[in-house]
């Protein structure tokens, strides 16, 4: 009998390795349209993946990321340690998409209509993910632009609701009008790092970052 | 709601903490987005959670249509940090979310300014 008890609770031991502390978490890249979110998740998987491909294609046009995408297994090591994590690079989010935006990027009505159609599944995506299949959030903020938007302070405020772990990132800072300070007096109660996903600007303190908040 | 509508006017909801209180999350979100999508201004005397925020999201997006529906603006104070329910409160279900909150069709209602004790707000008719 106490043979049978042994071998269950190895088996539960192994089990609950199996399917908890060794399944990678689930990371969120967060934020508005146009912040660099698929440029900081191609970077990462371009950092830390065998062949470095890319989650998904880079746009200046706004919801170029119109489906969540998940890139399995990005293992980061840091200080000796591996941390391994599945990255979830997801659409921007926003509560308005006029589809005739789109055709000042050059875009026919048609295309502009299916464009603005896959963006509002997308967002939808997004907070659906967030509210059941994340297990912590990277917020990406573009810094040039103004962080105290209403999308921004609400999507804050849902993470914070939900107790999951929030890293802010300050992207874009290769740029002239970049302004890091601008964000952190936005979200005091946050710690911002400043970097440029597109230029690798910054990549080593990010990465020690998410290996401190994530790990 | 009775359409109260004048012509060439602008109707201005304004639903009291009392008036939500009672009403369940999905039934929050369409009182409010029933009145948007009427052409009307949306003001809640208390704001929506955090979760309710996320739905209102969420539904917005899958009515948004081409040439009739752009989805919305929302506009809250933002959240002081002494404002800030701690965690300790959220456990207990203390959370703080009586924000004044100014909802309207996106296309219509356009943020001018706003701090943590004034939105302004501009409105055009359709």
């Amino acid at each position: 009998m106490g043979l049978l008890t042994d071998l269950k609770s190895s088996v539960s031991r192994a089990v609950s390795s199996l399917f908890s502390d060794e399944d990678p978490k689930r990371i969120g890249i967060y934020g508005p349209p146009n912040a660099g979110k698929t440029t900081l998740a191609n970077r990462i998987a371009r950092d830390w993946t065998e062949h470095g491909d890319a989650v998904g294609p880079e746009s200046h046009v706004p919801h170029e990321t119109r489906r969540a995408r998940r890139k399995e297994n990005v293992e980061i090591e840091r200080d000796g340690k591996t941390v391994t994590i599945d990255v979830v690079d997801t659409p921007g989010v926003t509560t308005k998409v006029d589809y005739t935006e789109f055709l000042e990027h050059d875009m026919e009505k048609e295309d502009a209509v299916r464009r603005s159609r896959e963006a509002t599944e997308g967002v939808a995506e997004a907070m659906h993910w967030l509210r059941e299949d994340v297990d912590g959030v990277i917020y990406v903020l573009d810094s040039t632009e103004d962080p105290f938007t209403q999308v921004n302070t609400m999507l804050i405020g849902i993470i914070e609701s939900q107790d999951l772990p929030v890293l802010i990132l300050a992207n874009k800072i290769d740029r002239e009008d970049s302004s890091v300070k601008r964000i952190r007096n936005a979200f005091p109660q946050h710690e911002t790092i400043p970097l440029s996903a597109l230029e690798g600007d910054n990549m080593d303190e990010v990465y020690d970052k998410i290996a401190e908040y994530f790990g | 709601m009775a359409d109260l509508k004048q012509p060439n006017g602008v109707q201005i909801d304004l639903i009291s903490a009392a008036r939500m209180d009672g009403l369940a999350s999905m039934e929050k979100i369409r009182l409010i987005l029933d009145g948007v999508r009427d052409g009307n201004i949306v003001i809640l005397e208390e704001g929506l959670s955090p979760d309710e925020e996320s739905k209102l999201i969420e539904v917005t997006m899958t009515e948004i249509s081409p040439d009739e529906f752009n989805g919305i603006e929302i506009e809250t104070y933002p959240r002081s940090e002494t404002a800030d329910a701690s965690f300790l409160d959220r456990l207990m279900g203390r959370e703080s979310t009586n924000k004044l909150t100014v909802i309207g069709p996106a296309n219509q209602i356009e943020t001018l300014h706003k701090d943590e004790t004034i939105i302004q707000t501009l409105v055009s008719r359709k």
